[in-house]
């Protein structure tokens, strides 16, 4: 059924839908509204048979939900930045236990300097915990993914982050076509675990495991992530016969057949960068985008298929390896192992920046002449920049960074963009 | 069950005895039982003499008897979880899972939660841990748990430091012991007098349903506590005390005596409370002083010798004197 | 695509207003998208929302930079905010003041100059009259179908009782309905 509705309140319906059985919530900006909505459903009954537990730290959130994994039922929980990192020893816990638990990511940046505002610093720090990594394009995506997520969760025995870029999608609101109940019990059936506390037959779970067996546990999950890169596409395919619409899937192309220049990038920023491709193509640049939907397994074939024939690639990331520059680019440089091509990094949106379409278009165009650093950091105030290194070079006590900067450019509440 | 028809007097079954012939049978203990279920088997790699594992069987075996062996045990990491489930071994009889170092309330409450959703209240959890687990490490959770009220037996096994890493001090780590990281070195040997956590008040603070301490030196307390517990729903906990032969610096056989020798001072008083009230105490029969129980211990050995240092003594005197006071613990 | 851009305070009810904004476009069969900027939850702090309506899905997620519209519900961020940044000659402006132009000190917008399309409306006042709090959004969101007519009335009142439970929703469907009334007034006097 179509509906105008808040990202967060279509992803809350949507796991509704997927009738889980132990729900944990946390509070922190900008995820809360989806686990208000669930705890909301609970408590009016609408949604039966579901425990939702208020916890008190993000550590404990994650902790009840391996419980209740571990003790065989559906279990959903939610976070964002400091929370994630908060909880980062469960985090490894549940992939290491291989216990399904989904998970939504409202991503956002993680501090210091504190912020609220989105971008993927959050969910990239915990892209080796073993954790399948899916991000949303689109709030219609996003409560996709999170039906697909379970699927892929119980048939793994894995567990999954949905990403979904905070306040861009969780706080927008946009049309989105909520499926039935029974169009999700159709596609997600009743969670079988492939281990579980019961007295009946009792296990022990969580044991140490030495050098001997170590890297053969490890190297399973690997090789459950690699089955991922299957089962994730056919998954999508599934959903698409069974609910009418393309979502989720390993990448998604737009354009890209003839191009000479490619954009890759993940979540929210794929909509803006498919309009200034089609002005640009419109102009007659031959430009193509390529949306990751799956960070983690990371689609190395598939992404190397659409990017081969290009003459030059711009990863456009939320994100930043601090001293290095791209943490997409380095899985895109990956894909590309003995294909020459121009590998352009950009680093855009950090805490929240908009990325505009006039950026893109100037950004895109000075790609196409190849006039782009390796790494540019898009929309950089060079101006605050080398005041401060300037100001540092010649005190020593030159208080709080933030602070200082925060004093150059003034008042932030006039600005627009 | 759970009420005495037979009033049993001490010189009848001692405390050396798991169970008597001249008891009632359902009034002897449940390690008496050769139907007990041996929760936590033998084989295990505890040391000689350990409090910890001891206080576990009978804890665990106990609850399983209170819910007709519907039980899952949440293990925080420490000895415990360490000791009973050596690669590829477990010596666990249960459905047991072990979580983390901190979250160990957090998990069973988890678990608890799963058997609300799957319809089956007759299902127990019960989430254990050491004291760094307890106290330090683990308290927000614990707390956490408390303060939901969930459906949780949380069992703290008390030897008085972080044993499994080294024997580093704890918050649970008494006035003037040594550890590895409080020396006893220098004019303030040992651990500082005015630290510590007392978990068990705490509990209470929450106003949950059950907190009780026991021992190890009084079996059928114990058993009694832990029968008890199962009988209430809601958050319970129960603080053990477990002496380590090995960070205590004391002989594996004297273990019970020590316990019994903790409670016998005053040191470790025996209590149970309910929704937030002390309801009842265990008397002592002959109250001996502190350096009775001191001088077994080489964790103590730096208060005794040529000069014993008299003063810490009486500071820890005093205290063993003030739980006396506090619970009535002298008829 | 027609984008609209509202700036209030914080509590004032920009955000619900933008998500009213999109619901009325929806039921007309449109595709619409809402979002807010702002900063932690704090009354009295400036908040922008923005609005795009669309015949076909919206990719785009920049801000609004370019408004074609803009709704300004609290007037003490004139001076305060560069509200106008982006607005193009003869773009929609719906301002919340019951004060005329001259004592707002924008009279060089609208007279002889023409430059922006500049209506004021008493929307808090409506807002006490009829809901009994100084909660302007509704209001001019009636206003806003009046002026720009870029959504009808009857969206704007069925998004309005989407929105709040039913006795709140009427008070605040009374309040633009007057202010649809009154801004239909001004638009007819400000086209003559």
């Amino acid at each position: 059924m179509l509906k105008q509705t808040e990202g967060s309140h279509a992803v809350a319906e949507a796991i509704a839908l997927c009738r889980p059985q132990v729900i944990c919530a946390y509070p922190i900006t900008p995820q809360t509204h989806i686990v208000e909505g669930l705890g909301e459903m609970v408590k009016a009954e609408e949604l039966k048979k579901c425990e939702f537990i208020n916890v008190e730290s993000e550590f404990a959130a994650l902790s009840v939900a391996i419980g209740a994994s571990a003790a065989g039922v559906r279990t959903y929980t939610a976070t964002s930045s400091q929370g994630l990192l908060f909880m980062a020893e469960a985090v490894y816990n549940a992939a290491g236990l291989g216990l399904p638990i989904v998970m939504t990511i409202g991503n956002r940046a993680i501090g210091a300097p504190i912020n609220i505002w989105n971008d993927h610093s959050d969910s990239m720090s915990m892209r080796d915990a073993g954790w399948i990594q899916l991000y949303a394009e689109t709030n219609q995506e996003a409560l996709d993914l999170h039906i697909q997520a379970f699927r892929l969760a119980e048939e793994l025995s894995c567990p999954v982050m949905v990403c979904m870029d905070g306040f861009i999608l969780t706080h927008a609101y946009e049309r989105v076509d909520m499926p039935t109940q029974q169009q999700v019990d159709a596609y997600l059936p009743p969670y079988s675990p492939r281990q579980i506390l019961d007295p009946a037959d009792p296990v022990s779970i969580g044991a140490m495991v030495g050098p001997e067996a170590f890297t053969e546990v490890r190297y399973l999950s690997h090789h459950k992530q690699l089955r991922a890169l299957d089962l994730i596409p056919e998954l999508a395919a599934e959903f698409k016969a069974q609910f009418g619409r393309d979502s989720g899937g390993l990448i998604r192309t737009y354009r890209t057949d003839d191009a000479e220049t490619i954009v890759v990038a993940l979540g929210s920023v794929n909509g803006t960068v498919q309009e200034v491709v089609d002005e640009m193509r419109a102009r007659g640049s031959r430009i193509g985008s390529v949306s990751i939907g799956s960070f983690r397994p990371f689609p190395l074939d598939p992404l190397r298929e659409a990017l081969k024939a290009a003459k030059r690639v711009v990863v456009l990331e939320k994100c930043l390896a601090v001293g290095l520059g791209g943490i997409v680019s380095d899985g895109v440089r990956k894909s590309l192992s003995g294909i020459v091509l121009n590998g352009y990094t950009v680093i855009a949106g950090l805490g929240g920046r908009a990325i505009t379409r006039a950026s893109l278009t100037r950004l895109f165009e000075d790609a196409e002449r190849d006039a782009l650093e390796q790494v540019t950091f898009l929309d950089l105030n060079a101006d605050v920049v080398s005041y401060e290194l300037e100001r540092e070079s010649q005190t020593r006590r030159t208080g709080p960074t933030a602070e200082a900067i925060l004093r150059r450019i003034g008042t932030v509440a006039s600005n627009i963009g | 069950m759970h009420e005495q028809d037979q009033q049993i007097k001490f010189y009848q079954t001692g405390t050396f005895t798991v169970g008597n012939r001249l008891l009632a049978e359902n009034q002897r203990s449940v390690q008496a039982d050769m139907h007990r279920t041996n929760s936590l088997n033998s084989g295990h790699r505890a040391c000689q003499g350990c409090g910890e594992a001891l206080g576990a069987r009978y804890a665990i075996d106990a609850a399983m008897q209170a819910t007709g062996n519907q039980l899952i045990a949440v293990n925080a990491t420490g000895c415990l979880e360490v000791f009973s489930t050596p690669y590829p071994e477990t010596s666990w009889q249960i459905p047991w899972i072990h979580s983390l170092f901190g979250n160990a309330a957090a998990v069973a409450s988890g678990v608890a939660a799963a058997q609300r959703a799957l319809g089956r209240p007759d299902v127990r959890v019960i989430a254990q841990g050491g004291d760094g687990g307890t106290t330090d490490i683990g308290f927000g959770c614990l707390s956490g748990m408390f303060e939901r009220n969930d459906d949780v037996l949380y069992i703290c096994y008390d030897n008085e430091a972080y044993m499994n890493t080294g024997v580093q001090r704890s918050s649970a780590t008494p006035p003037a012991a040594r550890t590895a990281t409080t020396p006893a070195l220098g004019p303030a040997p040992g651990n500082v007098f005015g630290t510590g956590k007392n978990v068990p008040r705490i509990a209470m603070a929450h106003r949950i349903p059950y907190v009780a301490t026991a021992s190890v030196s009084n079996l059928r307390d114990l058993e009694r506590k832990v029968r008890h517990a199962m009988g209430i729903h809601g958050a319970r906990y129960i603080h053990i005390f477990v002496p380590c032969p090995l960070g205590w610096g004391s002989a594996p056989a004297d273990t019970i005596k020590l316990a019994r020798l903790a409670v016998e001072t005053g040191l470790f008083p025996l209590f149970e409370a309910h929704d937030g009230q002390v309801t009842s105490s265990t008397p002592i029969r002959h109250k001996v002083p502190v350096t009775e129980y001191l001088k077994l211990q080489k964790r103590y050995a730096h208060l005794f010798g040529k000069e014993p240092d008299l003063g810490r003594i009486a500071q820890i005197q005093g205290m063993a004197d003030r739980n006396v006071d506090d619970f009535g613990l002298l008829q | 695509m027609f984008q609209i851009r509202i700036h209030g305070r914080g509590g004032q009810g920009v955000v619900s207003g933008a998500e009213m904004l999109s619901v009325a476009a929806f039921l007309e069969g449109r595709y619409a998208q809402a979002f807010p900027s702002f900063g932690s939850e704090r009354m009295g702090a400036p908040v922008m929302a923005f609005c795009r309506i669309d015949d076909k899905e919206i990719r785009l997620r920049e801000p609004v930079l370019a408004p074609d519209a803009l709704i300004i519900q609290d007037q003490t961020l004139l001076h305060q905010v560069d509200l106008f940044s982006g607005l193009p000659v003869r773009g929609h402006v719906l301002l919340n003041s019951s004060k005329t132009l001259d004592e707002l000190g924008l009279a060089g917008f609208a007279r002889g100059v023409e430059r922006y399309r500049l209506c004021t409306l008493p929307a808090s006042e409506l807002a006490m009259k009829h809901v009994g709090r100084p909660v302007p959004n509704a209001a001019l969101l009636g206003g806003f179908a009046a002026v720009t007519g870029v959504i009808t009335l009857d969206s704007v009142l069925a998004a309005i009782r989407e929105k709040f439970p039913s006795a709140i929703a009427e008070k605040n469907v009374a309040a633009a309905q007057e202010a649809f009334d009154m801004a239909s007034q001004m638009v007819e006097a400000i086209d003559a």
